[in-house]
């Protein structure tokens, strides 16, 4: 299907693109990569009548050190992010994560930041990026303002960002050393997660010190797994003791129901895939 | 080189852009909504990519826009302005084939040969990709890349070609082509 008619603005500057922004009201959507966008537009499920296309703001891509984070350009591609030696070394997850986004053609031109606004539920950055503790940089007409990974994803395609705001940069605090895993589990290679877990590992000697476990598409919004994360703290680095750690993966989820499975199955698979993401990013 | 001039007097759908396609700079005015893929095959005449399913699923539109794989069906026209852009028709002629249209015939890795464009595209960003040592989803978690071409093997290539589909199922020879011709291009 043709999308409904809109206007098309292409600004150079981020100044430029919040101020279309505001004069566009209610009727105008942020264009990122447009993987999301345009088949939805397609759908006639969105029909914007302006489109402001971030792709020419040179500040906005890019994976840079910032200190104690690395801070990602919200429109850098998913391609960028999967092979960046600077976040395989402090943030090992967002790459396992980003190599399994879509395919390779939707890589290239996805980006990062539009995935985490679209905030699909099955999406498969949001988890990761929740269990490392990432900052989001959020411009509007009154400046900058920075919001934390536990409140930035509010439910089902909602984030923290305003109708008149613009997500610019992601900082992502760095987990240096720790091993990481995106177990995602599909039914073929391009699918949406029927259920992934994001899990990242700090070992020390045969134990883990650390653990973050994240589960994609088990309810609206990224979860943490928290019981889990406890339960994981000083365990064996064993599999039978990482599998009693992950027994609760489910605890607290709402996965939903759909054609590919019941909730239930669901809560089954968040608890094998979490003990195979966590022997894995453990070294196991 | 842009030649981007959003909206039109009388009109705020329509823009003016200009896409460098195969070496040849062309300007187009198009309706705003106008693809990428409709633009290449509409306008410019250039039927070589295929429009499969047009929501970015099927691979069968892939082309390079400044050198990197896309599904041009995912792509407005206008967001392409001032960017170079190859189809097929850019990759090689019948008398001097491109390695990879080369060994998809030596292999023989189509059927009905409807995918076979996009594969083919999608296979020489592949190539370049493993070229650069870039890696993918089946590359062992702790390394971040693999040793340019040479790494790259039947599941490597398997993965990294996940983009295109062929409903005949000519994978069992796509496999093997993409194989021959990431071992010519590096040779």
């Amino acid at each position: 299907m043709i999308p409904s008619a809109f206007d098309y603005h292409a600004p150079t500057s981020l100044d430029e693109a919040l101020t279309l922004l505001a004069q566009g009201g209610d009727d105008a959507k942020i264009l990122a990569g447009g993987q999301s966008l345009i088949p939805v537009m397609r759908l006639r499920l969105a029909g914007p009548e302006l489109l402001i296309d971030l792709g020419r703001i040179d500040g906005l891509r890019g994976i840079e050190d910032d200190g104690d984070a690395v801070r990602i350009g919200a429109m850098t591609p998913h391609h960028d992010i999967a092979s960046s030696a600077l976040l395989g070394e402090h943030a090992a997850l967002l790459c396992a994560a980003a190599r399994t986004v879509a395919d390779p053609q939707v890589r290239h031109r996805g980006t990062f930041g539009g995935a985490l606004v679209h905030a699909d539920p099955a999406g498969d950055m949001p988890a990761p990026a929740l269990v490392l503790g990432a900052e989001f940089v959020i411009a509007g007409a009154g400046g900058i303002r920075t919001v934390s990974a536990t409140d930035f994803f509010e439910g089902l395609f909602t984030t923290a960002v305003g109708e008149d705001e613009i997500l610019t940069h992601v900082r992502i605090p760095k987990h240096t050393g720790w091993g990481a895993r995106y177990e995602k589990f599909t039914r073929v290679a391009q699918q949406w997660s029927i259920v992934a877990v994001a899990a990242t590992v700090r070992a020390e000697g045969s134990a883990i010190a650390e653990a973050r476990v994240g589960l994609t598409n088990m309810g609206s919004v990224p979860i943490r797994a928290e019981s889990v994360e406890a339960a994981l703290a000083g365990c064996a680095l064993e599999e039978a003791a990482i599998a009693r750690a992950c027994a609760s993966a489910a605890e607290g989820t709402d996965p939903p129901t759909d054609t590919n499975g019941d909730a239930d199955y669901r809560r089954h698979l968040a608890t094998v895939l979490a003990t195979r993401a966590v022997l894995s990013a453990a070294g196991g | 080189m842009a030649a981007l001039r959003t909206g039109q007097p009388d009109d705020p759908t329509v823009s003016t852009v200009g896409i460098r396609v195969n070496d040849e700079m062309s300007e187009l005015t198009v309706d705003n909504r106008t693809s990428l893929l409709d633009a290449l095959r509409e306008h410019l005449g250039l039927t070589g990519a295929k429009k499969g399913c047009d929501h970015g699923q099927c691979g069968a539109c892939t082309v390079l826009i400044d050198g990197r794989r896309a599904n041009s069906c995912l792509q407005l026209a206008v967001m392409v302005d001032g960017q170079d852009v190859t189809t097929i028709e850019g990759l090689g002629a019948a008398e001097d084939l491109h390695p990879v249209q080369r060994a998809f015939l030596d292999r023989d890795a189509y059927q009905c040969g409807y995918c076979t464009p996009g594969q083919i595209c999608s296979a020489v960003g592949a190539i370049a990709e493993a070229g650069a040592g870039w890696p993918s989803a089946v590359t062992p978690a702790d390394s971040l890349g693999i040793e340019g071409t040479a790494g790259l093997d039947a599941s490597e290539v398997r993965e990294r070609m996940s983009g295109n589909l062929c409903r005949c199922a000519a994978y069992v020879n796509i496999v093997p082509a993409v194989l021959d011709a990431a071992r010519e291009v590096s040779a």
